[in-house]
């Protein structure tokens, strides 16, 4: 019967929670459909050509992974942030605080949507690269559990994020200043091989840089580092930042008195 | 059996602000309970507490005989919040409100959509199910706020100010939708309220809290023969060009053809009509110069502090 009742309020925070991105679709998945495409006609098609090919593919096939994996991990953390900070904001979240919902259901729920999201503009972002180049999927398992593993880490920052932020500016803080660079400096655009050694070693510091690259295998078979490595390391910060936001829920940071 | 049971309960604010002082506080099962106060007194704290989105410092609360901690599933389940402000989403519709607040609960879908539609009916909300809630007017907000609450049938519905800004009339219907859902439903409500003419009507007990103590906890008929006098407005048929002398009440004029007067709780307005009516004085209409637990609430507050309390 706990059981029951606890799967029926995590579906109901997963319904809402897709019905929301999806009321508000103009938003949420027609941007990143449209900002990508431009990246695949700009660094793909207008300067990918001269740039030549990269670890043996041409430009435009290498970004594609990246290209994808950049929109999985903005819209999984942009959702749940979003979200949750709206929730606080408009104070509705109390509808689910005096509920017997419990703390890791409110969790999974969110990021539940956040993943959700993720992998819906992630596929979006898929079929929009097929118009400029074929994809050849390596290894599917590997495609598959990396992309998700990766929305749900990033999901649980989008959470974090919106258990501390206490105005919109401080929603926008850390996907402009930290999210942002990361991945852009994840190699999305480019190979790390192609860094000299200090750049390598710097850029071999940012998580996002094995995801990016667990993927790009998963897609290409071509990877700057180690996959075993990169699940261990998405893993690792799934548990931490999955306790860390229990904890928060626990204490009621930012969100009881 | 115990409906709410409050032990010790103590909340100091991290700004060093002592919300509740050792509040202990029982309200039986089936009872229409008023907790009053003055603005700041510790009512909001206490519901807080209640419904989990204010951390207590100290103390246990107990809903139904379960722990609040102990049995978070049990004692959440038994109990339906109407906070004082709004807290729905305004891009949701009256429907997908009540039906996630119905999920958060682990009501079955099926279940959830009967009793939504019961509530919405019963609260004048039905045509409205599908209309965004941010177009809703004030009292239909307030509607869908108790509707919310009462979807997943709790045994103890606290309402925090419910009535506040609503019109007269539709306060009347909300009184009579309370009293059908506590006499009929066996409900156990407590309410706030700064309306003490609706504490006055609807509940049976009252807790005064004020300045995070109950002062004050027993049933509404004890609680009002406490006041000793009690004072009337009469408008009368003539003119008075001067007060008749020799009565045994206490008469002030406040105009041409209107009279305060002050009847102690050992006279009778038998009494007071017979020698008016011996004085030629014919008494047209009558009315409370105040309410009685206004009355009463104010003189509570006023002994106990000083005379320029701000109150609501």
């Amino acid at each position: 019967m706990y059981w029951r009742r606890t799967l029926i309020a995590l579906a109901t925070i997963t319904h809402k929670e897709i019905q929301r991105f999806l009321r508000i679709w103009v938003q949420t998945l027609l941007p990143p459909a449209i900002t990508m495409a431009l990246y695949f006609i700009i660094f793909g098609n207008l300067i990918g050509p001269r740039i030549g090919p990269m670890d043996g593919y041409s430009y435009i096939e290498f970004i594609a992974p990246g290209i994808i994996m950049m929109a999985v991990i903005t819209n999984s953390y942009s959702n749940v942030v979003s979200s949750f900070f709206g929730a606080k904001f408009q104070r509705h979240i109390e509808e689910i605080l005096v509920s017997p919902t419990p703390n890791a259901v409110i969790l999974l729920g969110y990021v539940a949507g956040g993943v959700s999201r993720g992998l819906l503009t992630g596929f979006i972002v898929t079929l929009v690269s097929l118009f400029f180049t074929r994809l050849h999927i390596h290894n599917l398992p590997v495609t598959i559990s990396v992309v998700f593993l990766t929305s749900v880490l990033f999901s649980l920052g989008g959470f974090i994020n919106a258990v501390f932020a206490r105005k919109f500016d401080d929603i926008s803080i850390v996907p402009t200043f930290i999210l942002t660079p990361l991945t852009y400096l994840g190699g999305v655009f480019y190979s790390i091989s192609l860094l000299p050694e200090f750049w390598r070693w710097v850029s071999m510091t940012n998580p996002v840089l094995y995801m990016v690259n667990a993927f790009r295998y998963g897609i290409l078979g071509a990877s700057d580092i180690n996959i075993w490595t990169a699940y261990g390391l998405i893993l690792f910060f799934i548990a931490l930042l999955g306790s860390f936001s229990l904890y928060l829920l626990h204490r009621g940071t930012g969100l009881r008195t | 059996m115990h409906a709410l049971k409050l032990e010790n309960l103590n909340k100091t604010y991290a700004s060093g602000v002592v919300a509740l002082r050792d509040v202990n506080l029982v309200v039986e099962e089936g009872d229409f309970f008023g907790l009053l106060g003055p603005n700041g007194a510790g009512k909001s704290t206490a519901i807080g507490i209640i419904s989990s989105l204010v951390t207590k410092t100290s103390g246990q609360v107990a809903v139904f005989g379960y722990d609040l901690d102990t049995h978070r599933w049990e004692a959440k389940s038994a109990l339906g919040l109407v906070p004082q402000e709004f807290n729905f989403n305004n891009f949701e519709t009256v429907e997908q409100i009540v039906l996630h607040q119905a999920g958060y609960y682990g009501i079955p879908p099926r279940v959830a959509r009967r009793r939504c539609e019961r509530y919405l009916r019963e609260l004048g909300l039905w045509e409205k199910r599908r209309a965004a809630s941010r177009t809703l007017s004030g009292g239909m907000k307030r509607r869908l706020m108790i509707a919310r609450a009462l979807v997943h049938e709790p045994r103890l519905l606290i309402l925090d100010e419910p009535t506040a800004g609503v019109d007269i009339e539709l306060r009347r219907s909300m009184w009579e939708f309370l009293r059908h859902i506590n006499r009929s439903d066996g409900v156990t409500i407590i309410l706030t309220t700064h309306y003490l003419e609706e504490a006055e009507n609807l509940c049976r007990n009252i807790a005064i809290i004020d300045d995070g103590e109950i002062v004050e906890n027993t049933d509404t008929q004890s609680l009002l023969t406490r006041l000793g006098t009690h004072d009337f407005i009469l408008d009368v048929q003539q003119d008075l060009d001067r007060l008749p002398e020799g009565l045994e009440f206490s008469l002030r004029p406040l105009g041409p053809r209107q009279l305060e007067v002050e009847v102690h709780k050992d006279q009778t307005l038998t009494r007071l009509f017979a020698q008016l009516a011996e004085a030629g004085i014919h008494v047209s209409s009558m009315k409370n110069k105040s309410n009685r637990l206004e009355e009463l609430f104010l003189r509570l507050l006023r002994d106990r502090g000083p005379e320029d309390r701000r109150l609501a």
